[in-house]
């Protein structure tokens, strides 16, 4: 039932005992990181003055900006050759940010990995496939080591290619998939067209969905339309990726790995602490990093804590499903992206005016961004210039965003003006 | 050789157009042609009429996307087979015709047009002795 029994099964009490040694330790590393090193001085801060839990509170928070700020390196609190691995963000509202891995720290994001994947009910002899983009994006190679370390066969099938990946479902008698909830949606609807039954001709049981926000509904849809359970997952880049916190067969809220988090529900805008079952924005604090360690990371994420028991027996707290977001990130199919990011590449075609309006909606199960720009001024009387003008626009939009928005031109004045403060983002997306 | 053409961006919307028709008319501005294509999103509503700079201005005064370029505009006897015989002139010469629509004015037809190669057409109109109108010609034309 447990993979790491000694952890997953500790009392409170036992918890926040660890979670104090290994807190004292992490601030302690942490003077070997430049970043942290000046933070604490500038704030007359010690690494002796951490004497409990709520000391932690001393400290003042990380944002994704001191990750920008001290791009690429600035924060890493071992020297570069400890480190074995980099990811970087696609979050280039600025600089990207990078998160170093020591060995060490590889090690433990695939157990975290694979103790989540045990928790579902995964065992050696399930065959894992996984869905998500390779390479900096950590949903691919986090998944794969942590299924790999828990004695899967993993079928690193990535993303996209929906025939292939059906294939691969079918020949390879896949029992595991990992999708983002769209994908997953997607994944049926082609087995419809070819005629694939996925509880007769297939051998899938357990789904991983995760990095994109969906609801309740949506999880029992998925799992009805594919004969499944899913299992919600949490993660993020600056945590080191999935493995963070994750659904047991309860699905009833996300364990949150307290041997490798420090976790805080703050009010984004007094940024004090609220009490458990309400909302705020989720704050962590890594106490099991070596390459860069981070305190009071301000994720943004809204959610609340579940108060009361798990009837799993692990008392690591649960997150709820998150909420949404304290800034005005959009989240498409598991990419983070920022309106900023999209405004800096409008901002650079002179024939477009400033405003836009960015409509994220639901078409055939996926989820599609569409993106309205006002015309400055007509440049020419040629369908075929503003047609190319259009493939030149989604083209740089898809290099910045990574996803393929639908670029649509219209007149100036024509998209709505609010008072103040533009509306920039339209959610009709079927999740919410 | 070439008159001025106006040439309006019209999102695929119900009123677009006639927002456009009725400034034109407050103006005063009379259309001599215009042209619209179907397209899926938007269109491109393209206008010969009198006085096509003051048209400009009052569209553009108005915050409408318009653009003011100049297009070839020849006149054709009224005969069948004449617009074959000057677009053939333009194949011939490799020209590429970009877009045109014609209309008839009184006893003559003419055929407005937009090319790949303008230099190369207006070489071939003053080779071929064709006859064509110029912008001051327009008022006449009403």
């Amino acid at each position: 039932m447990y993979l790491h029994p000694e952890m997953e099964t500790l009392t409170r009490p036992e918890i926040e005992k660890l979670q104090l040694e290994r807190l004292q330790k992490t601030v302690r590393h942490c003077m070997n990181s430049p970043f942290y090193k000046k933070r604490f001085e500038d704030n007359h801060l010690k690494p002796e003055d951490i004497r409990s839990l709520n000391d932690l509170r001393k400290i003042p928070f990380t944002t994704k900006q001191d990750l920008r700020d001290t791009y690429p390196f600035g924060m890493a609190a071992v020297p570069l050759e400890k480190a074995v691995r980099l990811h970087s963000s696609s979050g280039t509202t600025g600089n990207p940010t990078v998160i170093l891995h020591t060995q060490k720290d590889l090690d433990e994001w695939a157990n975290a990995v694979a103790r989540c994947l045990y928790m579902v009910g995964l065992r050696p002899g399930d065959i894992f496939q996984n869905s998500s983009g390779y390479g900096m994006f950590t949903g691919g190679l986090g998944f794969q080591y942590g299924a790999e370390r828990m004695g899967m066969l993993t079928v690193p099938a990535a993303a996209g290619n929906t025939k292939r990946q059906l294939k691969f479902i079918t020949d390879f008698g896949t029992t595991a998939l990992h999708a983002i909830p769209s994908y997953a949606a997607r994944l049926y609807e082609v087995m419809e067209e070819m005629g694939i039954d996925p509880r007769r001709d297939t051998k899938l049981k357990t789904l991983i969905i995760g990095a994109e926000p969906h609801s309740e509904e949506q999880r029992r849809r998925i799992e009805d339309m594919l004969g499944v359970k899913a299992y919600n997952s949490f993660g993020m880049s600056e945590m080191c990726g999935p493995g963070v916190a994750f659904e047991c067969r309860e699905q009833n809220g996300l364990h949150i790995w307290e041997d490798y988090y420090i976790v805080e529900i703050i009010n984004p805008d007094t940024l004090e602490p609220v009490p458990d079952g309400e909302v705020g924005e989720l704050v962590l604090t890594t106490i099991n990093r070596e390459a860069m360690p981070m305190l009071r990371y301000r994720t943004r994420d809204l959610t609340r804590i579940l108060p009361g028991e798990c009837p799993c027996g692990r008392h690591h707290k649960r997150l709820d499903r998150m909420k949404g977001r304290s800034d005005d990130m959009i989240i498409l199919k598991g990419v983070n992206i920022f309106p900023i990011q999209i405004e800096t590449v409008l901002l650079q075609f002179k024939e477009l005016g400033s405003d836009y309006l960015i409509t994220l909606e639901t078409m055939e199960s996926n989820d599609e961004m569409t993106i309205e720009v006002e015309l400055s001024q007509l440049f020419t009387d040629d369908y075929a210039r503003l047609q190319a003008l259009t493939r030149e626009i989604t083209r740089q939009l898809k290099d910045e965003i990574l996803v393929t928005p639908r670029v649509k031109l219209v007149p100036k004045g024509s998209l709505p003006k609010s008072e103040g403060k533009a509306v920039r983002v339209k959610d009709l997306r079927k999740t919410f | 050789m070439t008159v001025q053409q106006l040439s309006v961006f019209i999102e695929n919307k119900a009123g677009t157009l006639l927002k456009v028709l009725e400034l034109l008319k407050e103006a005063k501005i009379q259309l001599i042609a215009s042209t619209i294509a179907d397209t899926v999103e938007y269109g491109i509503y393209r206008i010969i009429c009198s006085e096509p700079m003051r048209a400009y201005n009052t569209l553009k005064e108005a915050n409408i996307s318009v653009a003011l370029s100049d297009v070839f505009a020849l006149t054709l006897d009224n005969q069948v087979g004449r617009a074959a015989d000057a677009i053939k002139i333009f194949s011939d010469a490799k020209i590429g015709i970009t877009y045109m629509y014609s209309f008839l004015l009184g006893d003559k037809g003419i055929l407005i047009f937009r090319t790949d190669n303008p230099d190369r057409a207006r070489e071939v109109i003053i080779l071929n002795n064709l006859s064509f109108v110029a912008d001051k010609d327009l008022s006449s034309l009403i």
